[in-house]
């Protein structure tokens, strides 16, 4: 098993666990035929496994996942040279291949930059985050310590270049002191009764905390490692929801309705297909929160998981269904034309894939999960007795929060108002200034006083 | 003994949520409300009236067809609208047909169901039979085929038989008691099976006004539960509830499941499927495939020969894999390409709208 490619070696541990589990294997297989090589290169033994069917060798399963990965940053422009770069680690798989991946895409930028004359590339930068639950998920605080500590060994061990990571408390979006916020924090999810509203609230929740950091923090890019089961998974979930108007948008490479752009660049890439490579390249991951979905999103990951065992191409079959459904004006990076920004970045930014007269010019976003809205509904709204802040924030939230998230009397409503983190009330509140002429239009027939701060 | 005494007293006194006056009977399955069975009834058809009325289903003085298997979900549609059409003026002549499969044992006594209502609603009632129309009656198909892929030319040469029967009849559209359960499954079915061309145009209430003859389904957002279990049950209206014996399980199908399961869970996830499915926006630059006229008989079809003139062929000249398998010549790589596919063409295949493993 000659190691070709310069990449795979770097693990260093992948290479003797490996050919000693695949010993038995390996002979009975070149017993029978000169067939059994890899597909791709046809030099190797195929890795069982590895790729579709365990067709490939561990070297050309690994390329072609990193090829997917860097296909799908270099057409969209996801990481550019001037970039900085958070990465979302949560210590599962998904995320610890995004790590791994841009790390490495990294360390070739520095080599380039180190052998280029004149240095015009910038090597974009890295930085780690962790968002800690433990406020949802109750944890021993030994777990989560020795979690920690894990992860910063991880992250340590990524380096040159050198990659800070930071643990932020998922309350930190709240505004008020350490104590205070844990609690307001829980109170604003236990007031949600609907278990899979709960789980919803706590996605923005952790969305809301990553952007502050990032936005504080000087990065201008936010990486996750949502992969093909996991969109394939929110396809159906956002289609039993209601949220067929919206779904376009949280399912492509890039999202910048964001404050900081929102990236995914394993959306080619198939759960099984990164634990694969996990496990085979010996990346530590760390399994802490074991947290397994409650309602409809539960019931809808264990559909898709049936499906894709019976047949393995399911999964990238409902993505690319929904692929097709047109995406929204902010689903690409923005041009650079800042002047600052050097003409070599500038040029770096080769799309192939954008169709810029196809996408939807969004005009309304949700109050609350920050889904673009759709015509229907914003009329469909119900009427108020009188016109309090609660009132107008419900009022431009779609219709899957008003169901799930809220609740349904009046008087929790101005609680569970109260609650909302602050860069919440703020967003929505600017992104009303920004169009409220055109929300008031559509909803003056059910305002009944005229001013908006008689709360 | 007192526990059960204690319950039914609790249940005995709560009042229906719409009247407030009567006992409530039912909880009505698509909103949870407690309810009395006359509002639930009133209910029940004033929401098909609205939508009737919304989507402009039909115009004054137009002749509609039916489509009548016998089944729970055709034979209330047909009590519905007779009922509507008096009540509301709509000024329908409406007509029943239903299409004879020549399945022995199952649709002969189906079609005894639908021969019934013919009198009870007295809607004139015509019945278009494979026999005449191909040939061939589904038995004998069975007979050559086998029991796979025979729900493939069943369906097929259903849903040609409604247009020849339709046109026979000389109406202006059809109607058909597909319901809020059927539509929201196909949605599914259409994103797990990548059919872009279809999602875009499953949700639509009426389907086909580019051709001879429209079909629309007046049942679009009505629940299957609210059919089943509480009107045909309460009413006691007559229909005929046996599954067919070439697909037994045609409403067993795992997509079926999923929906009855979401259904538990959450009762608008039905109504909010078919929202999905009505809000998505398709890209213009998406591929659908166009629509020209079969060669052959003149049928609406993508293809040179319509699918049911390619099924047709095959079986009279004994060929009967013909525009089943997509290949003819079967060497030995093709068929293990086959094997892989086995598992999306099994989807194809059922017509029924099952995702059969």
């Amino acid at each position: 098993m000659a190691c070709n490619s310069a990449t795979g070696c770097q693990s260093g541990c992948y290479k003797n666990e490996f050919e000693q589990d695949l010993k038995p294997a390996t002979e009975t297989i070149s017993n029978s035929n000169e067939q059994n090589l890899c597909v791709k290169c046809k030099a190797n033994e195929p890795t069982a496994g590895a790729g579709e069917d365990g067709k490939h060798c561990l070297d050309c399963f690994r390329s072609n996942l990193f090829g997917k990965f860097r296909l799908a940053v270099a057409s969209n422009a996801l990481i550019t040279p001037a970039d900085n770069v958070l990465v979302a680690f949560s210590g599962g798989p998904c995320s610890r291949v995004a790590l791994q991946f841009v790390h490495e895409l990294q360390q070739r930028a520095q080599k380039n930059f180190d052998a280029s004359k004149d240095r015009s590339l910038p090597v974009f930068g890295v930085g780690v985050v962790f968002v800690d639950e433990t406020a949802y998920y109750p944890v021993p605080s030994s777990e989560i310590d020795n979690a920690i500590q894990e992860i910063k060994l991880i992250v340590s061990n990524l380096s040159p270049p050198t990659k800070e990571l930071h643990v932020i408390p998922i309350e930190s979006i709240f505004c008020s002191n350490q104590c205070d916020r844990r609690e307001r924090f829980k109170k604003l999810v236990d007031s949600v009764s609907d278990a899979t509203g709960k789980e919803d609230l706590l996605l923005q929740l952790r969305m809301l905390s990553l952007q502050k950091f990032a936005s504080e923090n000087g990065f201008n890019r936010l990486l996750l490692g949502l992969c093909t089961s996991r969109i394939a998974c929110h396809v159906i979930t956002a289609t039993v929801k209601g949220q067929g108007y919206s779904l376009p948008a949280d399912i492509q490479y890039a999202d910048a309705r964001w404050e900081i752009p929102v990236v995914l660049p394993l959306r080619d890439c198939l759960a099984q297909e990164l634990n694969m490579l996990c496990q085979l390249d010996c990346l530590k991951t760390v399994e802490l929160l074991n947290q397994t979905h409650s309602g409809i999103n539960g019931l809808v990951s264990s559909f898709v998981k049936i499906l894709q065992e019976e047949n393995p191409s399911r999964e990238s079959t409902i993505m690319r269904t929904a692929g097709k459904l047109t995406p929204f004006h902010f689903n690409k990076i923005p041009e650079l034309n800042d002047s600052s920004v050097p003409l070599a970045s500038q040029r770096r930014q080769k799309r192939f894939n954008l169709k810029p007269n196809e996408s939807i010019s969004s005009e309304s976003f949700c109050s609350l999960c920050y889904s673009p809205l759709n015509q229907s509904d914003l009329t469909s709204l119900s009427s108020h007795d009188n016109c309090k802040n609660s009132d107008i924030f419900v009022a431009a939230c779609c219709s899957s929060c008003r169901f799930q998230i809220f609740p349904n009397d009046p008087s929790s409503m101005e609680k569970f108002y109260s609650l909302l983190p602050e860069p919440l009330v703020a967003r929505a509140k600017h992104v009303r200034n920004g169009d409220s002429s055109l929300l008031r239009e559509q909803i003056q027939d059910f305002l009944l006083s005229d001013s908006e701060d008689d709360a | 003994m007192e526990v059960a005494e204690s319950k039914s007293k609790k249940a005995g006194g709560r009042l229906c949520s719409t009247c407030n006056q009567r006992k409530a009977a039912l909880k009505r399955p698509k909103t949870l409300e407690q309810i009395c069975r006359e509002c639930f009834y009133e209910v029940f058809e004033e929401e098909i009236h609205q939508v009737i009325v919304g989507n402009q289903l039909f115009k004054a003085g137009e002749r509609i067809a039916i489509g009548a298997s016998g089944g729970k979900d055709s034979t209330v549609l047909a009590f519905v609208l007779s009922e509507l059409n008096r009540r509301h003026n709509y000024g329908l002549d409406l007509f029943l047909l239903s299409i004879d499969e020549g399945i022995s044992g199952y649709r002969d006594d189906s079609l005894q169901t639908v021969k019934r209502n013919e009198i009870q609603y007295g809607l004139p009632l015509k019945i278009v039979s494979y026999k005449d129309l191909y040939g061939w009656t589904m038995d004998e198909i069975v007979k050559v085929i086998g029991l796979k892929n025979n729900c493939t030319f069943c369906g097929v040469f259903r849903r040609q038989a409604l247009d020849r029967g339709a046109s026979l009849l000389k109406v202006d559209k059809i109607a058909t008691g597909h319901n809020a359960d059927d539509i929201a499954e196909t949605v599914l079915l259409n994103i797990l099976r990548g059919d872009i061309a279809r999602l875009s145009r499953c949700t639509l209430i009426t389907t086909g006004e580019d051709g001879p003859i429209p079909r629309c389904k007046p049942f679009k957002y009505t629940y299957e539960k609210e059919i089943m279990f509480t009107y045909a049950y309460f009413k006691r209206l007559d229909y005929f509830s046996t599954e067919c014996i070439y697909s037994p399980n045609a409403y067993r199908g795992f997509a079926r499941e999923f929906i009855k399961d979401l259904e538990r869970l959450r009762p608008r996830a039905i109504l909010d499927i078919i929202k999905s499915g009505e809000n998505f926006r398709i890209s213009t630059s998406t591929k659908m495939p166009e629509q020209g006229t079969c060669e052959r008989c003149g049928y609406i079809s993508s293809q040179k020969w319509c699918k049911a003139c390619v099924l047709l062929e095959g079986l009279n000249r004994g060929l009967p894999k013909m525009g089943i398998v997509r290949s003819r010549g079967q060497n030995n790589e093709r068929t293990k390409d086959m094997k892989q596919n086995k598992g999306t063409k099994n989807i194809e295949s059922k017509q029924c709208g099952t995702l059969d493993f």
